[in-house]
């Protein structure tokens, strides 16, 4: 009975959270007028759903440094299909995802043996190996990029316009907001589903002890290439988006210090936590931007308070808010 | 064919030394320490302002180098990765904080020395020529010193009483201590000595290559592979790393010129594959 309503209370605050991110703070931008927030906030959902893909890879007990090559990729194949081919982007997001799931799992075969220190420099190098490709390729046209990338055009089944054409609209700022937190919201929900299925349970196995998982008869290399592929998945979704959103991508779109980032964004969370990934996101990217006043002082009051934040909260932000939730 | 090899023992001695402090500090704190690039920077930074701005004799300027890093390092091993280390759940925590630690030391880089290239008058002008190799003076300086500063460090590992309490906390911290080594005092020399190492090695480099405060990252990376060629936490593994990709890299830029940049690309294709039939390295413990 009791395990119902606190389902059901779950459900209603996650939509009243929906709401309020589509309906009140388009509302509120509207009567202060800065707009501007609304691509702050865009790529805070964008940059959540990334970062949810590393927290995957945590979840396996991996550490993982290598999304932005990913949502490099990601970026890339989108901008390629949209550009060279004429495909329609909403038919690109998901290819760009599927396309990172399918190389992540050929990377992923060899790599996800390694464990602890060795997958997270692996990794690293990964993001570097991402950029030197972009470089190196010639279809990526090399260091500088591709650009002007036409915006999403519309969808419509049976004469009904289900997304209308972005470059037609008045505000396309406020349909890339949407989309973002759309996208988000599915894949947090997503998300929630997996770490409570048994797969999820399967993976926290992993987390804890491979051999001794194994031992019972846990599939492991199937489980670790299934969430690292799911993983990539979100990275490539994210950064195909971005590529969509600032109409360009170049090499340096996603760097080291962008995977970096990432792995921030989840630790800063808590990594024993489903929202972890948005509230680090958040956090991080707005601490960063507050902080564009203060100039050049700006990365070193940033990384004062990142490294004061580790000593006081080791366990991630939300430790503080849900410290009873960790000891059952 | 010679000169290659020259180049890439020369660049191997270097790499070396890098890995060696990473290794140190990865053995004894189980950290990965992603400031290794910025502690190089830093000291060649402080090697700069005090050889080739304050004219003071090299020597005298690596030194200062080396205490700078190794206060710095003592004093983030005490402050910030011990407090951290005792109370955090998981042990990945330190590597959130040894990445802040990083971005940290880019500002204060920043900050301090700007983002100008910098750098300094030639410590021996002259160059080597025989028939098959050419090679300047100064840089043969540079890799002898760095050869015999390896050699001192295993000296000093192998045979000094320090070097074998760290030698005992890296193969298992909890059996040292119930052995009476003092664990938070040797894990503070560790931390010192290993940032030490980077900053002496940025200090040496900054005479022939300059220094500027965006190379820090990508010193790091070059770390972390040295690291994974050899094997995590083995100063042998450590040395082997640093000389394979200094050979590496020498070979690969004159082999693959007309590619294009494609050496490192080369790399870690290679490193991939190398990893996936020994995850551990050349000399690793198995899950370091």
């Amino acid at each position: 009975m009791r395990k119902t309503s606190t389902a059901t209370l779950k459900i209603i605050s996650a939509a009243l959270f929906l709401i309020a991110l589509l309906v009140a703070v388009p509302l509120l931008i509207n009567a202060t007028g800065r707009s501007d927030l609304y691509y702050t906030l865009t790529s805070v959902a964008l940059l959540s759903i990334i970062s949810a893909g590393v927290w995957i890879t945590f979840y396996i007990g991996r550490i993982n440094i290598g999304q932005g090559a990913y949502a490099l990729l990601g970026g890339y194949v989108s901008a390629i299909l949209v550009t060279n081919y004429g495909m329609s982007f909403w038919l690109t997001l998901p290819l760009a995802g599927l396309f990172c799931a399918a190389a992540s799992v050929l990377i992923g075969l060899p790599i996800l043996r390694l464990r602890g220190v060795y997958f997270a420099m692996v990794t690293l190098v990964l993001t570097e190996v991402a950029r030197l490709l972009a470089l190196a390729l010639p279809i990526t046209n090399g260091a500088s990029g591709i650009v002007s990338i036409p915006l999403p055009t519309g969808i419509s089944l049976f004469g009904v316009t289900l997304v209308p054409d972005f470059a037609t609209l008045a505000n396309p700022r406020l349909a890339f907001y949407i989309v973002a937190v759309l996208l988000m919201a599915l894949c947090f929900l997503g998300l929630y589903r997996l770490a409570h299925s048994r797969i999820g349970q399967l993976c926290q196995s992993l987390q804890q002890n491979e051999e001794l998982a194994s031992s019972i008869g846990v599939n492991i290399a199937y489980l670790r290439v299934i969430a690292y592929a799911l993983s990539s998945f979100l990275g490539g979704v994210g950064g195909a988006m971005f590529a969509s959103i600032s109409q360009s991508i170049y090499p340096s779109s996603f760097t080291v210090a962008d995977s970096v980032n990432f792995m921030l964004n989840c630790f800063l969370g808590g990594l024993g936590y489903v929202l972890g990934p948005m509230i680090g996101t958040f956090v991080l990217y707005f601490g960063w931007d507050l902080l564009f006043q203060t100039g050049e002082f700006q990365l070193l009051i940033f990384s004062t308070v990142l490294i004061l934040l580790m000593l006081v909260l080791p366990n991630g932000l939300l430790s503080l808010a849900l410290p009873r939730k960790r000891r059952v | 064919m010679e000169q290659v090899i020259a180049n890439g023992l020369y660049l191997g001695a270097q790499y070396a030394l890098i890995a060696l402090g990473l290794t140190l500090i990865f053995a004894l704190m189980n950290v990965l320490n992603f400031a290794h690039g910025q502690m190089y920077v830093l000291g060649g930074f402080v090697t700069y302002s005090v050889y080739g701005q304050l004219k003071l004799p090299f020597v005298v300027a690596l030194i200062c180098s080396g205490v700078t890093l190794a206060v710095i390092g003592a004093l983030l091993e005490k402050f910030l990765f011990r407090p951290v280390i005792r109370r955090s759940k998981r042990e990945e925590s330190t590597m959130l904080l040894a990445a802040a630690t990083a971005f940290f030391l880019d500002a204060v880089i920043l900050l301090l020395f700007g983002e100008k290239q910098r750098g300094v008058p030639k410590i021996i002008s002259g160059v080597f020529i025989s028939d098959r190799v050419i090679l300047p003076y100064d840089r043969i300086v540079v890799g002898v010193v760095a050869i015999l500063m390896i050699a001192a460090f295993m000296l000093f590992m192998q045979y000094s009483k320090p070097g074998r309490a760290m030698r005992a906390l890296a193969q298992d911290r909890v059996a040292a201590q119930l052995m009476g080594v003092k664990v938070e005092r040797y894990s503070l020399i560790g931390f010192a000595l290993g940032a030490m190492l980077a900053g002496v090695v940025g200090g040496l480099l900054v005479s022939i290559t300059g220094v500027n405060s965006g190379i820090g990252g990508p010193i790091s990376i070059k770390a972390f592979l040295m690291v994974m060629i050899g094997g995590a936490g083995v100063v042998g593994g450590a040395i082997a790393g640093g000389f394979i990709l200094g050979m590496m890299e020498s070979v690969g830029l004159t082999v693959l010129r007309e590619y294009g940049d494609v050496t490192y690309l080369v790399i870690f294709a290679l490193l991939m594959i190398f990893l996936s039939i020994r995850p551990h390295g050349l000399m690793g413990k198995p899950w370091g």
